[in-house]
């Protein structure tokens, strides 16, 4: 199994992709000859010409329009989204028109479109540059999201992402682009829907996305040093959500912690928390804890930032809590 | 081969009577609709195109097989003329699975994929990028095919209407953007909503080709849509449409039009209807124009039996087509 990084994944992924089929293109804003402001697509301009790795203007809704339109007549584009925070930009071009176009033609359409983006604190970037903002996007019926942390992962559901015909918002964490993990030889799909059980453990189940998943295996390890087994569990879609698999893993711990670094207050972790309260109530034996950012705008001072957005300590203290050692 | 192209950029004579009869039948569809709606019979919120039959047949008749067309809130005029039957329209406004949006959209989502009519939008100037992606499609594939999408004057202030036009001339694709201007903004007058007072202006901040039209005539329509769905689909770019038009009626349906003068729909009823044009135009004797009226009267009553007999979808339905 070769080992890459997750900015690799995610451009192997399109590559490949774009190999297989003419209906798979990518624009958005720097793609081409800059290889993306994450340098994501960078090789692809050479190899594919600036016809399907397409330098678009700074127009984040006639770029999410356009791939829609493209979409609509049978094309599989990839909208990159700079930053996530313009996502805003693009919001009614997502959730009025993308989500709901097959809909409101009573099913004589298909928008197999991926607005991919990425977003996430850790490097000062300030307000505008940095938001978590799935919690928007999964309260749309019509939209999936999904939100991968590791290298594998996101190159098997962006594969998969590319391949479905249903608008699918992408998120992919900041930070995560220089990490590396091993993936098969050959592109697996990942099916859109299944969470992966990270880590097995006995006493706490930690329900974790994006950079999350990684704080929440540190602070797992740091936990079993003081006697806790702690199971660790990446939805890995966020709509489709694998309840399934989440209450299964709650009805053996019997704790659940809900981790994002998002704001935690309306945070997709509260409608975890209501699914885990309502399908394992009874198997509950300690409040569901949530893990996420303080009720704040991203701050620019790196000792700020620090402070708002969580990290392994936040999430090993709510494991101390659920199994009241804190 | 001037003769021919001439030809092929003006309406045959031969149609017109054809042109009339189809634009007398939105006339009377759109009445039938406002008679239905006052009472009680139709849900949701209506917008009649009636006095703009010109520019939805005018446009439509210009268009060759696979161009496709993108529509606004005032629909039922582009969707009838992109060839939808009636009854699929009327079954649609009356929420019926037999409606051509299967009773999932309504008025203001009207949707007929297989006659190339990719939609209404209730958001203004919401289809305009659609229109831009769909052109950029028919490009990537060398597709001898053009996307023309509707708009009306308040779109000329939205940022899809500029992102979208920006990118389609910037990437030289095969669209057509056609302005319906009637002049009103839903009850805001162009006065009030633009700083210009000519919107094909507009077409200059992109560079983009204009065309201006007496929107109420519909020769004049055809011609300038063939004009610029020449050029569109020969690869020059796209075109811009100005249509200078009007609405009759207010913005939807029950609009008490408090703040238009009181006359000024009446005097221009007189002055540019665009059925009484065509009809001077072709000399029809009132009984031509009766037998005509009475033939697209029953199109319209039967679609109204067609709808009223329809299907309602099961409320659990709702649930269906959301995902692929």
């Amino acid at each position: 199994m070769p080992e890459i990084t997750y900015r690799e994944a995610v451009r192997d992924a399109i590559a490949t992709a774009m190999r297989e089929s003419d209906d798979v293109f990518i624009m958005g804003e720097d793609i081409a000859e800059m290889g993306g402001s994450m340098g994501v697509t960078q090789g692809l301009l050479e190899e594919f010409g600036k016809e399907r790795v397409r330098n678009t203007p700074i127009s984040e809704m006639a770029l999410a329009g356009a791939a829609i339109g493209a979409a609509m007549q049978g094309m599989r584009p990839i909208a990159e989204i700079m930053y996530e925070d313009f996502l805003t930009l693009a919001a009614e071009q997502i959730v009025n028109q993308a989500a709901k176009v097959r809909y409101m033609s009573g099913g004589q359409l298909t928008v197999p479109v991926v607005f991919r983006t990425q977003g996430g604190a850790g490097w000062s970037p300030g307000a505008q540059h940095a938001q978590q903002l799935e919690s928007w996007f999964v309260h749309i019926p019509g939209l999936k999201v999904i939100f991968a942390s590791t290298p594998e992962d996101v190159r098997g559901l962006l594969w998969s992402a590319i391949h479905d015909d249903n608008p699918v918002v992408f998120f992919e964490h900041r930070t995560l682009y220089g990490i590396k993990g091993s993936v098969p030889e050959k592109i697996e799909a990942i099916p859109i829907g299944k969470a992966r059980v990270h880590r097995e453990g006995e006493d706490v189940t930690v329900i974790a996305t994006g950079r999350l998943v990684h704080e929440a295996l540190k602070a797992a390890e740091e936990a079993e040093s003081q006697g806790i087994s702690v199971e660790v569990v990446d939805p890995r879609t966020l709509q489709p959500l694998d309840e399934e698999t989440l209450v299964a893993s709650v009805k053996k711990t019997n704790r659940a912690v809900v981790a994002h670094e998002a704001v935690t207050r309306m945070g997709f972790g509260a409608e975890v928390a209501s699914v885990l309260q309502y399908q394992a109530f009874d198997w509950l034996d300690a409040p569901i804890e949530r893990v996420g950012a303080k009720f704040a705008p991203l701050p620019f001072a790196p000792v700020m930032e620090q402070f708002v957005v969580p990290h392994a300590d936040d999430v090993l203290q709510a494991v101390l809590r659920t199994v009241g050692k804190s | 081969m001037a003769k021919v192209e001439e030809r092929r950029s003006t309406l045959p004579k031969g149609d017109l009577k054809d042109v009339l009869r189809e634009m007398l039948l939105i006339r009377r569809f759109e009445e039938k609709v406002e008679e239905r709606f006052r009472a009680g019979e139709l849900p949701g919120f209506l917008h009649v195109a009636i006095g703009q039959e010109a520019s939805a047949v005018g446009v439509c008749r210009a268009l060759e097989d696979g161009d496709v067309i993108s529509s606004t809130h005032r629909a039922h005029g582009h969707t009838l003329a992109k060839g939808t039957h009636p009854n699929e329209l009327m079954a649609e406004l009356y929420g019926k699975t037999e409606g051509c949006s299967h009773g999932y959209g309504g008025s203001m989502h009207l949707f007929d994929v297989q006659r190339g009519n990719m939609g209404a939008n209730a958001v203004i100037g919401g289809g305009l990028p659609h229109i831009t992606g769909a052109a950029l499609t028919f490009q990537m594939r060398g597709e001898p095919r053009v996307a023309v999408g509707f708009f009306g004057d308040g779109a000329t202030n939205i940022g899809t209407f500029h992102e979208a036009l920006n990118m389609a001339q910037l990437w030289q694709v095969p669209a057509v953007f056609v302005l319906e201007d009637n002049k009103w903004a839903e009850s805001t007058p162009e006065s009030q909503h633009s700083p210009l007072r000519d919107l094909s202006e507009r077409a200059k901040a992109f560079g983009m080709k204009a065309i201006k039209a007496d929107g109420q005539d519909v020769e004049a329509v055809f011609k300038a849509a063939r004009q610029a769905l020449e050029h569109a689909r020969s690869g020059k770019g796209p075109v811009f449409i100005h249509l200078d038009c009007v609405r009759f009626h207010g913005h939807y349906i029950g609009d008490p039009q408090v703040y238009r003068p009181k006359d000024e729909a009446k005097e221009l009823r007189e002055t540019r209807d665009p059925i009484e044009t065509l009809r001077d135009r072709l000399g029809l004797s009132d009984d031509e124009f009766a037998e005509l009226d009475t033939e697209v009267t029953e199109i319209v009553e039967a679609s109204v039996e067609f709808a009223k007999a329809g299907t309602d979808p099961a409320p659990e339905d709702a649930l269906k087509n959301i995902y692929a």
